[in-house]
C-alpha cells in the first residue's frame, strides 16, 4: 500500500535515504538527490552537439539547410580523398597510362613498387574466376603457364582485358568450340574417335597418319594449329601441352565435342582504369616466368 | 487453460478460432500457392486446433466465483513456454549460420537452407520470438503486479500472444520460403505486417484497459517503459511497412518508400527497434525484476524520470547514424551523431541507476546467479550504449562501418544485455508462477550463468578483434599508394574469429538449453492449482467487473 501523507517517512537504511513513499508490490523508489555530474556530463554532450552543429551541416532549414562553418560537403570531401590518394600513386602509375611495355619491364624500381600493387589487384578483380594463384580451375584457364588462348605478351593481354572473350564489349574478342556431336558435324563414331586421339595429343603418342589424325587435320587443325599446338592468337588453346580448361579425361573431352564450348572473360574497359588494366597486363604476363621459376628450384 | 475461462469467455473464444480458421481459408483459397497459401493453411490448423481444445472444454465447469479477484498468470506461463521455445530453436540457427561463415561449404544444396534465407530465420527468430514473447509475458506479469489488478479481460491476453507467436510462425517459415521485404529485421511480408497491427493494437488497448483498474496511485516506471515500447513499436511497424502488395492473392509486395527515403525510414525504423523493442521493454524488466529480486528500492527516483524521457526524445533522431557516409545528406548524418552521443547520458543513468540499486545487496549479487544475470545484463547495456554512442561518430564508424564491428556490437547488446535480463526474469517468474521457492535445479542456473557469460565474452571479443582487422585492412595503404590488402585477405583473416564466434555462440546456446529444461521441470513439478504466492490482489476498484 502506499504510504500516505502524516506518516513518519521511510528512510532506507543502507544509503540514508528516503523512498517516494510509494510501493508497487514491494518495490520502492529512493529520493536520492540528483547527481551533479550526470549533469554536467549531459551539459557536455549537449555542448558538443551544439559546436559540431555549428562547424557541420547540420539542421534543415525548409528547403535548404545550415551549412556550417566549415562548409563541408560529403561528395567533394570523398572525390578529394580519391584524388589524394591517386595523387600518392601518380609517381609510378603515370608510367602504366602510357604504357611502354619494354621500358616498364626493364625498370626494375617501378616493377618494385607496381607488382604488390597488382598482385591485390588481381586478387580483388581476377581472382574469383582464374584463382588466388592464378592457376584457373575448371572452366577458367591457367594464367601462370606459358600456353595462351589468345597471346601472352602485355600488349595483347592488355587487349584482352579491355574488350574481354566473348563479352558485350563492341569489340569484343570472339571464340567458341563448335559442338560438332550436338550441330551433327561429325558422327558420333568420329567423336570417340577424336576424343582418344585427343587424349593421345597430351600424352605425345599420338599418331598424326591414323583415323583420328585425318578427321582431326580435316576438322580440328585449322583452329587448334597443326598437331594441336595452338597458338594462332585466336582463342583455340594448344591441346599438347597437359593443361586444360575444362578437362582432360575421356567423359569432358567428349562433352567438349559433343556440346561445345564458349568460355567467357567479362570485358574490363569500364571497371578497370586503362593504366590499372596495363599494370594487370605486366602482372599477368610475368606470372607465368615466375611460376616456371619456382617449379625448378 | 480453458478451466479459467467462463463458458461466456469460451464461446468468444470459438467465434475468433472460427474467425482465424476463416482468414486462412481466404488465404488458401485467394493464392492457392505460395507462400500465402501455406500460411493460410497454418492458420486453419491453430484455428482448428483451438475450436477443438475450446469445444471440448465447453462442457467442464465454471471456474472458480473468486477467480477474478486473483492474478491472471496463465498468459504469463504459456508466454514463458513460447520465449524457451523460441530461444533454443532460433539460437541454434545462429550457431548454424554462424557455422556455415567458417565452413561455406557446408551448405546444403537447397535453397531453404542457404544462408540468406537463415539468416533472418535467426534474427526475426531471436528479435520477436525470444525477445517479444519474453516481452509480452513479462509485461501482463508486471503490470498486474505494480497496479494490483488483474487483467482487463480474459480472452484479450490470448488473442496477443497466439496472434503474435503466429506472426512469428508466418515470418519465419515465409523466410524458408524465400518470401521477404528485403527489409532488415521487417522482412515479414505485407499480410503478416497487417496480421501483426492487429495484434498489437489489442496488445495496446488491453494494457491501457489494465493500467485504468489500477489500485496503486502512480504508475511505476516499468510501465512507462512497456507503453512506450507497445506504443512506439507500432508506430514504427506500421510506417516502415507501408507497401503495395502486386496482388492481393500473393505474398509479394513493394515498399512505397523509394531512394534514400527508404534507407532512412528502414533505419529509423532499425534503430528504434532497437530503442523501442530490444531497450525500453528490457528496461521495464529489468526495473522490475532487478528490485524484486534484490529486495532493495531503486536507487533514485530523478534518475529514472531523467532517463526515460532522455531515452525516449533522443532515440528516435538517432537512425541515420547507420547511413554515414552514404548518399543520406551530410546534415541528416551530423543530427543522428549528435544525438547518439547525447543520448549515451539517459542509457548510462539507466544502467548507473540499476547498479546503483544493488547496493546492500552486493552479497546476493554473489550468491544468486539469478540477480548475477540481472547485474551482468545492466553492465552489458551499459557497455554497449557507450561503444553505440562511440560507434555513432562518424569518422569512428567509417572504421567500424559494414564490419564485423557491428555485429560484436550488436551481440553485446543482444546476448549481454537483453538475453541476461530475459533469463533473470525467467528465473525470478517460472518459480513464482508454479507455486515454488525455487527452480527445480537451482545448481543448473549457476552453469547457465557462466556458460552464457563466457559464451558472451568469446563471441563479442573475437567479432570486435575481427572487425576491426577488417577495417583496419580495408584502409590501409602501402608506401607506394595502393592498398595494402586485397578484400580476398581481408576475408581470409576472419577464419579463426568465426571459428571463435561459433564456438561462442555453442555456449550461449548451450546454456539456454540448460535453461528451458529447468523452466520446463520448474513448471511441470508445479502443484495443481498453485498460485504465484506473492501479495494479493486489491479489491476491484468502482470500475464494474466485466459481466459473467
Ligand atoms: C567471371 C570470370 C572471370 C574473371 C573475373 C576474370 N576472368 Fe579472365 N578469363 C575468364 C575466362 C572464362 C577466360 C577464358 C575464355 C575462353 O575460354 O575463351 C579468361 C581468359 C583470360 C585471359 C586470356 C588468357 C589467354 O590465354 O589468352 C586473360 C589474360 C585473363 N583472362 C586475365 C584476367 C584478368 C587479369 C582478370 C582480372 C582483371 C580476369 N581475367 C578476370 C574468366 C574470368
Ligand atoms: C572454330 C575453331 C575451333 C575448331 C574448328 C575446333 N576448336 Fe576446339 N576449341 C576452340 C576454342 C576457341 C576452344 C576454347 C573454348 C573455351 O575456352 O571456352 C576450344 C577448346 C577445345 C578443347 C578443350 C580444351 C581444354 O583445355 O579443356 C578441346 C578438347 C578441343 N577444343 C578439341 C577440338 C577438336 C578435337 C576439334 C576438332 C573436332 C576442335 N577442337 C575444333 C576452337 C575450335
Ligand atoms: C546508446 C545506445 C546505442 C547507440 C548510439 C547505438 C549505435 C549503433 C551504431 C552506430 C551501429 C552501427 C551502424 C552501422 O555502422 O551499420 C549500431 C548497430 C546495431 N546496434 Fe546499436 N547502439 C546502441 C545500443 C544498442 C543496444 C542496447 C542494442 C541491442 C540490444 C543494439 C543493437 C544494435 C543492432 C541490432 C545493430 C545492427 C544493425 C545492423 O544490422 O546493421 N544497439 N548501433
Amino acid at each position: 500500500m502506499s504510504a500516505h501523507d502524516g506518516e513518519a517517512p521511510d528512510v532506507d537504511p543502507v544509503t540514508g535515504y528516503e523512498t517516494t513513499g510509494h510501493d508497487w508490490n514491494g518495490i520502492k523508489e529512493l529520493n536520492t538527490p540528483f547527481p551533479i555530474f550526470v549533469i554536467t556530463i549531459l551539459g557536455l554532450t549537449v555542448v558538443y552537439s551544439i559546436i559540431a552543429w555549428l562547424l557541420l551541416p547540420a539542421w534543415p532549414t525548409g528547403r535548404d539547410y545550415t551549412r556550417g562553418l566549415l562548409g563541408l560537403d560529403q561528395g567533394e570531401m570523398a572525390v578529394a580523398g580519391y584524388q589524394r590518394l591517386a595523387d600518392g600513386r601518380e609517381d609510378w602509375m603515370a608510367r602504366f597510362v602510357a604504357g611502354d611495355f619494354d621500358a616498364i619491364v626493364a625498370d626494375q624500381a617501378l616493377m618494385a613498387k607496381a607488382m604488390p600493387a597488382a598482385h591485390r589487384l588481381f586478387l580483388d578483380n581476377c581472382a574469383a574466376c582464374h584463382g588466388t594463384d592464378a592457376t584457373g580451375g575448371p572452366g577458367f584457364p591457367d594464367l601462370a603457364d606459358s600456353d595462351w588462348l589468345w597471346g601472352g605478351d602485355p600488349a595483347t593481354i592488355a587487349e584482352t582485358l579491355r574488350v574481354g572473350i566473348n563479352s558485350p564489349h563492341p569489340e569484343t574478342r570472339f571464340a567458341q568450340m563448335p559442338a560438332f556431336g550436338h550441330d551433327q558435324m561429325l558422327e558420333r563414331a568420329e567423336i570417340e574417335t577424336l576424343t582418344s586421339y585427343v587424349q593421345a595429343l597430351s600424352t605425345g603418342q599420338a599418331d598424326p597418319d591414323g583415323e583420328g589424325g585425318t578427321l582431326f587435320a580435316d576438322n580440328c587443325a585449322s583452329c587448334h594449329g597443326d598437331g594441336g599446338v595452338g597458338g594462332l592468337g585466336i582463342g583455340a588453346p594448344s591441346l599438347v601441352d597437359g593443361h586444360w580448361i575444362y578437362g582432360g579425361d575421356r567423359a569432358t573431352i567428349f562433352a567438349t565435342l559433343q556440346r561445345g564450348r564458349q568460355g567467357v572473360m567479362p570485358t574490363w574497359a569500364d571497371r578497370l582504369s586503362e593504366a590499372e588494366i596495363n599494370l594487370l597486363a605486366v602482372y599477368v604476363s610475368g606470372l607465368a616466368a615466375e611460376h616456371e621459376a619456382l617449379a625448378s628450384r | 487453460m480453458i478451466r479459467s475461462l467462463s463458458s461466456s469467455e469460451r464461446q468468444l473464444g470459438i467465434a475468433l478460432s472460427v474467425a482465424l480458421a476463416l482468414l486462412g481459408l481466404v488465404m488458401l483459397g485467394a493464392a492457392k500457392v505460395g507462400p500465402m497459401a501455406v500460411h493460410g493453411a497454418m492458420a486453419i490448423a491453430v484455428g482448428v486446433a483451438l475450436l477443438f481444445a475450446l469445444g471440448g472444454g465447453l462442457a467442464e465447469p465454471e471456474p472458480r466465483g473468486d477467480r477474478l479477484a486473483r492474478y491472471y498468470d496463465e498468459p504469463t506461463r504459456f508466454g514463458i513456454v513460447m520465449t524457451m521455445i523460441w530461444a533454443v530453436f532460433a539460437m541454434a540457427v545462429g550457431v548454424w549460420v554462424a557455422a556455415l561463415l567458417y565452413w561455406p561449404e557446408a551448405t546444403p544444396l537447397w535453397p531453404w537452407t542457404s544462408f540468406g534465407r537463415l539468416r533472418p530465420v535467426h534474427t526475426s527468430g531471436i528479435i520477436f520470438g525470444f525477445g517479444g514473447n519474453a516481452l509480452i509475458a513479462t509485461s501482463f506479469h508486471v503490470v498486474q503486479r505494480t497496479s494490483r489488478a488483474r487483467l482487463a479481460d480474459s480472452v484479450t491476453p490470448w488473442v496477443v500472444l497466439i496472434g503474435f507467436n503466429l506472426f512469428c510462425l508466418w515470418a519465419v517459415s515465409g523466410y524458408l520460403m524465400g518470401s521477404t521485404q528485403s527489409k532488415e529485421y521487417a522482412e515479414a511480408e505485407w499480410y503478416a505486417d497487417l496480421w501483426l497491427v492487429v495484434v498489437w493494437v489489442v496488445y495496446f488497448v488491453l494494457y491501457m484497459r489494465t493500467l485504468a483498474r489500477r489500485n496503486e496511485p502512480h504508475i511505476y516506471v516499468a510501465n512507462w517503459y512497456y507503453l512506450a515500447f507497445i506504443l512506439v513499436v507500432a508506430m514504427l511497424h506500421i510506417v516502415n511497412n507501408l507497401a503495395l502488395p502486386v496482388s492481393l492473392a500473393g505474398a509479394k509486395s513493394f515498399t512505397i518508400w523509394a531512394g534514400v527515403q527508404d534507407a532512412m525510414v528502414q533505419w529509423w525504423y532499425g534503430h528504434n527497434a532497437v530503442a523501442f523493442f530490444l531497450t525500453a521493454g528490457f528496461l521495464a524488466m529489468l526495473y522490475y525484476f532487478l528490485p524484486v529480486r534484490s529486495g532493495r528500492p531503486i536507487w533514485s527516483y530523478r534518475l529514472s524520470i531523467l532517463s526515460f524521457w532522455g531515452i525516449v526524445f533522443f532515440y528516435v533522431w538517432v537512425g541515420s547514424h547507420h547511413l554515414h557516409y552514404t548518399a543520406l545528406p551530410y546534415w541528416v548524418q551530423t543530427l543522428g551523431m549528435t544525438f547518439s552521443v547525447m543520448l549515451l547520458v539517459p542509457s548510462w543513468a539507466a544502467a548507473g541507476n540499476a547498479i546503483a540499486t544493488l547496493n546492500g545487496a552486493w552479497h546476493k549479487v554473489r550468491d544468486d546467479a539469478t540477480l548475477r544475470f540481472m547485474f551482468v545484463a545492466a553492465v552489458f547495456y551499459g557497455l554497449s550504449t557507450f561503444e553505440g554512442s562511440f560507434l555513432a561518430i562518424r569518422p569512428v564508424n567509417s572504421l567500424s562501418h559494414y564490419t564485423d564491428w557491428t555485429v560484436g556490437h550488436v551481440h553485446s547488446g543482444t546476448l549481454g544485455w537483453v538475453a541476461m535480463i530475459i533469463f533473470g526474469a525467467i528465473y525470478t517468474l517460472a518459480p513464482q508462477l508454479s507455486g515454488r521457492e525455487t527452480m527445480a535445479w537451482p545448481r543448473a542456473i549457476e552453469w547457465h550463468f557462466w556458460l552464457a557469460v563466457t559464451g558472451t565474452l568469446v563471441y563479442v571479443v573475437a567479432l570486435w578483434n575481427a572487425g576491426i582487422t577488417q577495417g583496419l585492412m580495408w584502409r590501409t595503404y602501402d608506401a607506394s599508394g595502393a592498398l595494402s590488402y586485397s578484400f580476398l585477405q581481408s576475408v581470409m583473416a576472419m577464419a579463426p574469429y568465426y571459428l571463435l564466434r561459433t564456438i561462442g555462440g555453442a555456449l550461449f546456446l548451450a546454456g539456454a538449453v540448460i535453461c528451458a529444461l529447468n523452466t520446463w521441470a520448474t513448471m511441470r513439478s508445479a502443484r495443481a492449482g498453485a498460485e504465484a504466492h506473492d501479495r494479493p490482489l486489491l479489491p476491484g476498484p468502482a470500475l464494474p467487473e466485466p459481466a459473467e
